[in-house]
């Protein structure tokens, strides 16, 4: 690589100029599955995380090893293997969460976000580096995953980590939950919401 | 009339080069709106001739609307007298019964949504589009009469944002923005759309109306029907007593505001047709989509579907079918543009919409669902008629060319002869 890469902006990046979900708009299927209440969507953010950082740094390891031609094949395996642990570890310590996100975990596996930036960039970089491009793109990933669970969860449910927050007066005098946020179209809706502000607070961003 | 000129007239330079310049498109709008817009096509040059224009298309449909609002008024106030067990029905409190009832709506639509265009013209800069004065009237006509006026006016500014200024604004949507604004409540506050709740108006509006006893309830005849058990039911009104397709016809049962009077809808279509502005290829395709599918269904009646026992006749007077197929689907934004392709966008309506009735007990009523689906698919069905029509005329053309060919074949073999 003759380009000197910069940890700082390997790591802040994705979190807005870069963010894999809204301006990359990948890993949309999982934002839409899990975000109906912010406490799956806090955990799927953190597995995300911890999933793409240890399997960019293991690739970026051995990344002078693999053949090209079955690259795709390894990092599925380690990916995989990544995957299983955490669904075990929230078996065992999350056991409600692990059963409300079910095949959910297990399809972090199919996550674009993982082969694109093992593809991309721990192919390519050492170890340090990838680790924090898992981490920054991890995050990016977590922040937009919650910021549409808080959104639907207390205008479809009321309430933020099942903690009813809207006061029962609220509801005496007229009000009802939306029940349209539980649903996933309204989901793609926020998430096209904060693509909006977002495209809108930068304008480089902005296609013409 | 004149001092109003006068008046527009005195505060025109304000919006043109003055203060307020950055308001211009609301002046602009107001000023239009009240009279005749000054600028017109020159003479000169191929435009076409017409005092036609978006303006008073609008204004005649609201004109055909508004048989169905007035019955809708007398209706309202008619079931509230029903439901407070009164025999004697004076129409003129009736009337202002429904008015007051029916007023909030109206105004909350047309403050949120006409707030919301005026605020997205003046951020791009554009005039003020009048697509809004059909919208806002229609939208309190389909929605039962006791939704709350918050939910009205969250889901107006819901349609009319994503629905409409999302896609640029009148002329653009793909979707019908009333029935975007009526599928948001009906899936965000189900309990306050559909059910036995919410159909009568109960409460004494300023003192108007008798007393009704508290935890009344009346389901529309459809509601009844989605959930009656086996084929033996009767679909009763308010006062036990059957309803009828006749009375369907005419209107006295309880349904959304406007939608209940076969009668004024077809008053309305009279007028919609007359005037050239709705599409009778589009209203007699959706009927005949409605009567096929009901005979369909009613060939092979189950008690699992207790709407398979509807005769196809009854299909088209109970619920929204009616107001659907005349006001909604030949909404020419949101239509397919094709002759042909209206038939097949009508039929469809019409068949989609009584499936969903009769096979879908969850939703009792199909045509919101239908209208907004075929309104999805319009744009295929046009693409899919253009290109058949290409196609026949490349094959006419390549026949045209192949019998010149062989005629030139021939006179070269008797020349080389």
């Amino acid at each position: 690589m003759s380009e000197k890469i910069n940890n700082k902006t390997v790591l802040f990046n994705p979190l807005s100029k870069d963010n894999p979900v809204i301006v990359q708009i990948l890993g949309i299927c999982s934002a839409l599955a899990v975000t109906a209440k912010v406490e799956p969507a806090l955990v799927m953010g953190m597995s995300v995380i911890a999933v793409l950082a240890f399997s960019c740094v293991i690739i970026s390891l051995i990344r002078k090893t693999i053949p090209t031609n079955i690259r795709i094949i390894v990092q599925l395996v380690v990916i995989a293997g990544l995957v299983v642990i955490v669904n075990q570890l929230l078996q065992a310590y999350a056991y409600d969460v692990s059963k409300q996100l079910s095949v959910f975990i297990g399809l972090i596996i199919t996550n674009c976000i993982l082969m694109g930036r093992l593809e991309a960039f721990a192919m390519s970089n050492k170890p340090w580096p990838s680790f924090l491009d898992g981490v920054g793109n991890g995050l990016g990933y977590a922040i937009i995953l919650v910021i549409v669970a808080f959104f639907r969860e207390l205008l479809g449910s009321g309430t933020l980590f099942n903690y009813p927050v809207i006061p029962a007066s609220f509801y005496d005098a007229g009000y009802s939950n939306n029940g349209l946020m539980i649903l996933p179209p309204m989901a793609l809706i926020v998430v096209a919401c904060i693509i909006w502000v977002h495209r809108a607070h930068n304008k480089e961003l902005q296609e013409k | 009339m004149k001092s109003l000129r006068k008046l527009m007239d005195r505060v025109k330079p304000a919006f043109y080069g003055g203060k307020l310049s950055s308001f211009r498109s609301v002046y602009d709008g107001f000023d239009t709106f009240l009279f005749t817009p000054h600028y017109t096509a020159g003479v000169n040059g191929v435009h076409v001739h017409d005092s036609m224009d978006s303006k008073r298309t609008m204004t005649i449909v609201i004109i055909a609307l508004l048989p169905c609002f007035f019955f809708g008024m007398y209706n309202t106030g008619y079931q509230h007298w029903l439901a407070a067990g009164e025999t004697v029905f004076p129409f003129w409190e009736l009337m202002l019964y429904g008015f007051l009832a029916i007023l909030p709506m109206v105004l909350t639509t047309y403050i949120v949504g006409l707030g919301i265009e005026f605020i997205s013209a003046q951020l791009r800069h554009e005039e003020i589009q009048e697509g809004f004065l059909v919208t806002g009237i229609i939208l309190p006509m389909i929605l039962p009469i006791e939704t709350p006026i918050w939910m009205v006016a969250v889901a107006t500014a819901f349609a009319v944002i994503f629905a409409k200024e999302v896609f640029g604004g009148t002329g653009y949507n793909i979707v019908n923005v009333a029935l975007v604004a009526r599928a948001f409540l009906f899936f965000a506050y189900p309990a306050k759309m559909s059910g036995d709740k919410v159909f009568v108006a109960t409460e004494q509006i300023l003192g108007v109306g008798p007393k009704v006893a508290d935890g009344f309830t009346c389901a529309t005849p459809l509601g009844q029907i989605a959930t009656a058990s086996g084929g033996d039911f009767t679909v009763t009104g308010i006062d036990q007593h059957a309803i009828s397709a006749s009375d369907a016809f005419w209107g006295l049962i309880p349904g959304s505001f406007g939608e209940t009077s076969v009668f004024c809808i077809l008053i309305g279509a009279a007028i919609l047709l007359l005037t050239r502005i709705g599409s009778w290829r589009i209203m007699l395709s959706v009927v005949a989509g409605g009567l096929a599918m009901g005979w369909i269904s009613n060939l092979c009646e189950t008690p699992t579907y207790p709407g398979s026992y509807l005769n196809p006749v009854d299909q088209l007077m109970f619920g929204g079918f009616a107001f659907a197929a005349v006001f909604m689907a030949t909404d020419p934004v949101t239509a397919a543009r094709t002759n042909t392709g209206k038939y097949i966008y009508g039929f469809l309506i019409g068949v989609v919409a009584v499936l969903i009735r009769t096979y879908n007990t969850g939703y009792p009523e199909g045509a919101m669902l239908a209208v907004l689906l075929m309104n999805v698919f319009a744009p295929l069905i046009d693409w899919c008629v253009v290109q058949a029509n290409v196609r026949r005329r490349m094959r006419r053309l390549t026949n045209v060319e192949n019998q010149l060919d062989a005629v030139e074949d021939n006179k070269e073999a008797k020349e080389g002869e």
